[in-house]
């Protein structure tokens, strides 16, 4: 991939918004595609409103084995030819786009709202018609053996809102589709209007358990363009906290899972080392999920050496209680009979949908943002990757069980040898105007990239922000049809996607 | 099987003793916040303009709080440069009534238990159907939480059910937006009366951090009355255990807060 921008963009570096080409649509659209058909991932693909007509298309695309980025961009009016057909990972992204700045991707194979909202990211000069948040072209097979099974937005148990539609026949499903958009509050806007300080606690309220992860792609997007370094001591006890969040859903998605297939004990002990980690957070920040802990230029509260002694000696407990309990779990044959060949996200698919996280380290794609675009302590610690091939339940369960014992040993090696600095450096400065920077972290669902756009006086001119559930819902829909419905919640589990993460 | 057996009696009891035994956090933990006047400047409203949420009010008698605002922040506290705003380790706050969260001193009237019909109804089994409606899932983490071994819920005959039919009320997260209103609402009469309404969280009670969003209700909108409202972002689970017990009448004697002066 060639890097257009003259000045190579990374992780957490900004570069001047002039030096992001603008590109005749057809150059732009062959450049994506191009680049994605080369091994290039797309990050990001966004509009916003440039002038009271137009809006700007934007393209971050990754190239993971060199660990760099590189935008790209076009001007467009309300419509323009779809990148889907030739490059699928655009399918959700321009989706958006047209939601968002009401901009047609002429050609997108299945064009149909995404949130269901008024356009937030419309020219000025440009009206649309009302937006009727109820009606939806919802997907129909039709024959005499056929059913649909609908679930939600209301469920039968505390989750999230999202509505489910089966389409069965018997109890195999042959096709699934996902509707989402029930948790939508308005995150970008908000982000991009409200003071700093209430930004923050927005950011740390996208999805409400990868506080830490979101935080750290927010502050590391205002970081680079505020020009502010962190003590090495900050950076160690950021990524401290991001894999005690790790930690802390994979222990928990492991006993929900557990639960799910009905075996009790790995359900009771895992849900009780999850709350073990939540604590280790809490005795950190003070909240359960770490909100208050990142904050630009490093973190509100450091640890103490009696903090540091006492998270050593928990850590080191739930790693022994953790390898007992998935010990037991993983070897008994209930639990592998009803893991094995359930939820199978085939290969192909992981890559035309451009997956990420562990669910695309279970199809066998060694994609981590930790050692592909390391930052911080990432660049100096390095956390071994794991991947398997299956890409079905039972895949994505052991490979969470690895990265947690991986995590475990990194937490208690850095915890060990916290290095010196101070907790937080002034972050108070302006952001450098009309800047683009990019912030990219490994959540524990995968990918986190927010991309951030300053105006001419270095406010928040565009706020992108992507979860890693915006590219990953679409494998569980793809690792449904084959399955019974019963199997549903198990698949589900596996995954465990954000809805407020996807829905902004 | 026998391994199994053998760390299940290894492992002990895990739940926690409370509500009979102390409910126990750490020095950080932000609990209910308090304002201390006398330290207070002349610059009430720089501090409020600083404030991340709304949750210093500024009314004709002086400041007060309003804990159905708070973000339970350390920025929040931070906003005042005199120190008059700190967070305690006290967990309970939750209250019967959306007043009841504004207070001059951070001290609430906690909430009441539940009488007659009601009490007798609902004292001894509750069942409850959660409905999501524009949250960010930190809300509902905890509620899960809940459920584990350690809080285990099921233990005061409190179920989440998974119909608004087998409900006795329904607990809210999130700041109702309006692609969850109508189904909010559907849910709420789908419960059969008399039914019990929680609101939990910032979000619930007043629309949280989006609260300033076009998308977002404010909180639970006024045709659906509340009963319960339990402030956090997101509130600890004991938090919400303390308020679901209080209605129930099963924490009563002795560890009612302070009663807020009134007319302050
Ligand atoms: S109150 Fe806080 S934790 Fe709860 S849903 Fe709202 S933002 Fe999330």
């Amino acid at each position: 991939m060639t890097v257009a921008t003259g000045r190579a963009l990374r992780n957490r570096r900004s570069i001047p918004w002039a030096a992001v080409p603008c590109r005749p649509i057809a150059a732009f659209r062959s450049g994506v595609i191009d680049a994605v058909g080369a091994g290039a991932r797309l990050v990001s693909l966004f509009g916003l409103a440039d002038g009271d007509r137009e809006t700007r298309l934007v393209a971050v695309l990754a190239d993971d084995a060199r660990g760099e980025l590189d935008a790209t961009s076009a001007r467009v009016e309300e419509r323009y030819p779809a990148l889907t057909p030739e490059c699928p990972q655009a399918h959700v992204f321009e989706r958006e786009v047209a939601e968002q700045c009401a901009v047609t991707p002429e050609g997108h194979p299945w064009l149909k709202p995404l949130r269901r909202h008024p356009p937030d990211h419309l020219p000025s000069g440009r009206s649309v018609p009302p937006v009727d948040r109820e009606d939806y072209p919802f997907f129909r097979i039709d024959g005499d053996e056929l059913h649909e099974v609908g679930v939600g937005p209301v469920h039968a148990g505390i989750i999230e809102p999202g509505h489910f539609r089966f389409h069965a026949h018997g109890e195999r499903v042959l096709f699934l589709e996902i509707v989402l958009g029930y948790q939508h509050r308005g995150v970008e806007r908000l982000l991009e209007t409200l003071t700093p300080v209430r930004a923050m606690l927005v950011a740390e309220s996208i999805a409400g358990d990868t506080v830490i992860g979101h935080a750290e792609a927010w502050c590391g997007a205002l970081e680079a363009l505020g020009r502010v370094h962190k003590s090495p001591r900050a950076q160690a006890v950021r990524a401290a906290a991001l894999e005690l969040e790790r930690l802390a859903a994979h222990i928990g998605d492991l006993g929900a899972m557990a639960g799910d297939i009905a075996y009790a004990p790995a359900a009771a002990t895992f849900g009780r080392l999850r709350g073990d980690c939540l604590n280790l957070l809490l005795t950190l920040s003070g909240n359960r999920y770490g909100r208050g802990l990142v904050r630009p230029g490093g973190v509100a509260f450091d640890v103490t050496a009696e903090m540091a002694a006492a998270m050593v000696d928990v850590l080191t407990r739930v790693a022994a209680e953790f390898a007992r309990a998935a010990d037991d779990c993983f070897s008994a044959e209930s639990v592998q009979a009803r893991y094995e060949g359930v939820g199978v996200v085939p290969s192909d698919v992981c890559r035309d949908l451009g997956l990420v996280g562990a669910a695309a380290r279970a199809c066998g794609f060694a994609r981590d943002v930790r050692s592909d675009h390391p930052w911080g302590a990432f660049r100096y610690a390095h956390i071994p990757i794991a991947t398997a091939a299956a890409g079905d339940v039972a895949a994505r369960a052991v490979l969470r069980r690895l990265e947690v014992e991986r995590s475990l040993e990194f937490l208690i090696e850095q915890i060990r040898a916290l290095p010196r600095g101070v907790a937080r450096a002034d972050a108070g400065g302006p952001l450098a105007p009309e800047e683009l920077a990019v912030a990219l972290v490994e959540g524990w669902r995968g990918e986190i990239a927010h991309v951030v756009l300053t105006d001419e006086r270095g406010a928040i001119r565009r706020a992108k922000i992507k979860d890693p559930s915006f590219h990953n819902w679409s494998a569980l829909a793809a690792a449904m049809p084959g399955n019974t419905i019963s199997d549903f919640p198990l698949c589900n589990k596996s995954f465990n996607l954000s809805y407020a993460g996807h829905d902004l | 099987m026998l391994k199994m057996l053998r760390d299940r009696w290894l492992g002990g009891t895990r739940t926690l003793r409370f509500p009979n035994g102390p409910a126990e956090f750490p020095e950080r933990f932000r609990g209910r916040p308090t304002l201390d006047r006398s330290r207070c400047g002349d610059d009430c409203r720089d501090c409020a303009a600083r404030m991340p949420s709304t949750m210093l009010r500024l009314g004709p008698h002086g400041p007060a709080l309003d804990l159905g605002a708070a973000l339970f922040s350390p920025d929040e506290a931070a906003a005042c440069p005199h120190g008059a705003i700190a967070y305690t380790r006290d967990h309970r706050m939750a209250t019967g009534s959306r007043g009841g969260l504004v207070t001059p001193t951070g001290e609430v009237e906690l909430a009441r238990a539940l009488e007659g019909r009601a009490r007798r109804l609902f004292g001894r089994s509750l069942k409850l159907r959660s409905v999501v409606a524009g949250s960010c899932g930190g809300c509902e983490a905890e509620l899960v939480a809940l459920g584990n071994v350690v809080f285990d819920l099921a233990r005061f005959g409190i179920q989440f059910v998974a119909s608004p039919r087998h409900a006795d009320g329904i607990i809210v997260t999130g700041t109702v937006n309006p692609n969850m209103r109508l189904a909010l609402e559907k849910t709420y009469e789908a419960v059969p009366d008399p039914r019990l309404v929680i609101a939990v969280g910032a979000c619930a009670i007043g629309g949280g951090p989006f609260a300033d969003s076009p998308e977002s209700a404010g909180g639970v909108p006024d045709g659906i009355p509340v009963d319960l409202w339990v402030p956090g972002c997101p509130p600890h689970p004991l938090t919400v255990l303390d308020g679901l017990l209080r209605l129930l009448g099963r924490i009563e004697t002795g560890t009612r807060g302070p009663r807020a002066r009134a007319g302050e």
